[in-house]
């Protein structure tokens, strides 16, 4: 292990550099969320994930902002544990009959002000699986949606570039 | 005469069924296939709904043969299987919260996907309106003294899917573990009847986000099966190439994952570093990092170009020369070695009990790998071999993982070697059929069964993720360990919510 730390330390970072925040996120916030909120929040931000039906792809590819390419921790945004602890709950998914109690429940359990971004063209409407007996439709048929990131799924890059938008202070 | 084909005798063939044939039986025939199930004489590869019927596929294992019974149910009845070959069980309970059918004799009748919050009732049968009322759910109890409650989920600590455990503790020992699963329950059943070909193939390959190539390959084995249809030589090679990669995404996910969850950040970082190349290879070569919808009934809608090719031979030059350093880091780190070894321990005669696949089989003793049995195109040309482990432990799943990783690499390069010119995509007949496939994916076994109608839309499709048979066998593992093991345990299985929920 020894070997392997050192030859790492000799190694350039495989860290990218920050892509620049998207202008439709830009636009969607600048348009939802007043700017007092954003000067509370904007600096760090503690995300809670929250799958509410998704097939599992946009849980992957927000996974791999944690990967040493993206490193999402460089920029103070960081996923955490419990609701109760974050300013942003990222949802994905259309949302299922059958989560949607326990998403409002998360919704409550995390302290104002906060933020929700919808994840994945399913959180838009509920995509693919909108009309179905089991599905409500996208995020926004059940909470008050700050900005949409869409993609199915949206790459790492398309989502920091969202994420960044949050950070920018208008 | 085998087991399967004794129970075939007699029975009426169902002609247009393939590859392997369907038979309409009679409830002696059904009595019998139960039989030979709970003696172990077949194994269950799936059991499913119609509105008025209910269909079993099974495997002779030793003979290699597989078959479907379907028992036709005008009464909305049928003789229970879980009630003597307890795989069947939560199957079962989905037929029932879908289209009503009811397995007689069952032991455990409590809905399975239905939570009390659909606005209808039998979704799939009667369509019973029924204002949205939660239902309580009454878990398996656990008596005795000291012992306490952790309940845990649908929302979970990190970011992955939402599910319910119901764990039982003496101390931090787990006594019984109940999963409730359900929770991302979208109605897949539901949206693929009656849907278009294109839709239908979208739909399966959104249907576990992570199997995204397995299950569409799945899907379109099973329409060319019914529709006699067979895809081009290249089509073939870049299915599994496509296939392999994303085998190779998941496993380097998984090894590190689980190594993350023994508080090993080293391997987590290496292997997300790895796991990275493997998808943006994927989106250079096919446009999609996890390339959803680039396998196709017919063939595959993206074509590999030469600076393609490149990109994958380089690739596999830097797996080949990155990745054999992690397993050494990992059998030399004595303190991440003393968390996985004899760590959820899954014993074999569970594990052939209910036909498991994937790492979770291949840990515990089961051989078993769609690839070679019942096979597919391209694989029964190209040579890779299948490794299985004894011990049933954390770590033999994690081995598995590792060294089917060097077996995916030699697999894409041989299809990268035998890629020849030529047509990705037959022409689709638009005709009715049935047909069945089995693939592997990363996590085990995808079975894909489809009916088209007369107008070559989908009448029914079931698609049956390979979880349906491991999820049980996490509760039988997490026995006896404490409950700070679970996230390492459950990890090793990584089972699907989504392909499981439907």
């Amino acid at each position: 292990m020894r070997d392997r730390l050192l030859l790492e330390l000799l190694r350039a970072p495989l860290t990218e550099p920050a892509p620049a925040p998207d202008e439709a996120a830009l636009a969607e916030l600048a348009a939802k969320v007043d700017g007092a909120a954003r000067r509370r929040l904007g600096r760090s931000l503690a995300i809670r994930e929250v799958d509410a039906g998704s097939c599992n792809g946009c849980e992957l590819e927000i996974h791999a902002l944690n990967n040493v390419y993206y490193d999402l921790e460089r920029f103070g945004i960081r996923f955490v544990a419990s609701p109760r602890h974050a300013d942003v709950l990222l949802v994905t998914g259309p949302v299922t009959s059958n989560m949607r109690e326990a998403l409002e429940r998360t919704y409550r359990a995390t302290p104002s002000p906060k933020w929700v971004v919808a994840v994945g063209d399913c959180a838009v409407d509920g995509g693919l699986f909108a009309g179905s007996y089991a599905v409500v439709g996208g995020v926004s048929a059940v909470l008050p949606v700050d900005l949409h990131i869409r993609g199915c799924p949206p790459s790492p890059t398309t989502l920091l570039k969202g994420l960044l938008a949050l950070l920018h202070v208008a | 005469m085998s087991a399967l084909a004794a129970l075939m005798r007699d029975a009426n063939r169902v002609t247009s069924h393939q590859p392997w044939p369907r038979v309409v039986v009679k409830r002696q025939a059904w009595s019998a296939a139960i039989d030979d199930l709970s003696q172990r004489r077949l194994t269950l590869l799936s059991l499913w709904g119609e509105a008025a019927a209910v269909q079993m596929a099974l495997l002779d294992e030793p003979t290699g043969e597989i078959a479907v019974l379907g028992l036709d149910c005008p009464d909305g009845r049928f003789p229970s299987v879980g009630a003597r070959h307890s795989p069947a069980q939560r199957l079962e309970r989905t037929i029932a919260d879908l289209f009503g059918i009811v397995a007689e004799g069952a032991g455990d009748v409590r809905p399975w996907l239905d939570h009390g919050r659909w606005a209808m009732r039998q979704p799939l049968g009667a369509r019973v309106a029924s204002p949205e009322s939660p239902m309580p759910y009454a878990f398996l109890s656990a008596e005795g003294e000291g012992l306490h409650q952790i309940p845990v989920g649908p929302v979970h600590a990190g970011i992955i899917e939402p599910g319910h455990f119901r764990f039982t503790a003496n101390g931090e020992t787990v006594v019984r573990l109940e999963a409730r699963l359900g929770y991302v329950h979208k109605g897949i059943d539901h949206l693929m009847a009656g849907a278009e070909l294109e839709t239908a193939a979208k739909l399966a390959g959104r249907t576990s986000g992570d199997s995204t190539v397995a299950y569409a390959l799945a899907f379109a084995r099973a329409v060319e099966a019914a529709l006699a249809v067979e895809p081009p030589p290249r089509a073939h090679l870049l299915r599994a190439l496509m296939a392999e990669l994303e085998r190779l995404a998941n496993h380097l996910g998984d090894i590190g994952a689980v190594c993350n969850d023994a508080a090993f950040a080293l391997m987590h970082a290496h292997c997300g570093m790895l796991r990275e190349q493997v998808l943006r290879t994927a989106d250079a070569c096919f446009g999609h990092r996890l390339m959803r919808d680039r396998v196709v009934p017919g063939g595959v809608a993206a074509d590999l170009d030469p600076s393609g090719q490149a990109a994958v031979g380089a690739l596999v030059e830097l797996l080949r020369g990155r990745f054999p350093a992690l397993p050494r880091l990992y059998d030399n780190t004595a303190s991440l070695l003393d968390r996985t070894v004899t760590t959820g321990i899954l014993r074999p005669d569970l594990v052939r009990q209910f036909g498991a696949g994937g790492y979770v089989g291949r840990g515990s003793g089961r051989a078993f790998d769609a690839r070679r049995l019942p096979g597919h195109a391209p694989y029964d040309r190209l040579d890779f071999t299948v490794p299985v482990q004894q011990e049933g432990d954390v770590h033999a799943r994690l081995r598995i993982r590792m060294d089917e990783v060097e077996q995916s690499l030699r697999l894409v390069s041989q299809c990268l070697a035998r890629l020849a010119p030529g047509p990705l995509r037959a022409e689709l007949p638009r005709q009715p059929g049935e047909g069945m496939a089995l693939v592997e994916g990363f996590r085990g076994d995808i079975l894909a069964w489809i009916r088209l109608g007369p107008d070559g839309r989908v009448a029914r499709c079931h698609l049956r993720d390979p979880s349906w048979f491991q999820w049980p066998l996490l509760e039988a593992a997490i026995e006896g360990n404490i409950v700070a093991d679970f996230p390492l345990c459950n990890k090793s299985f990584n089972c699907s919510y989504s392909g499981h929920d439907l």
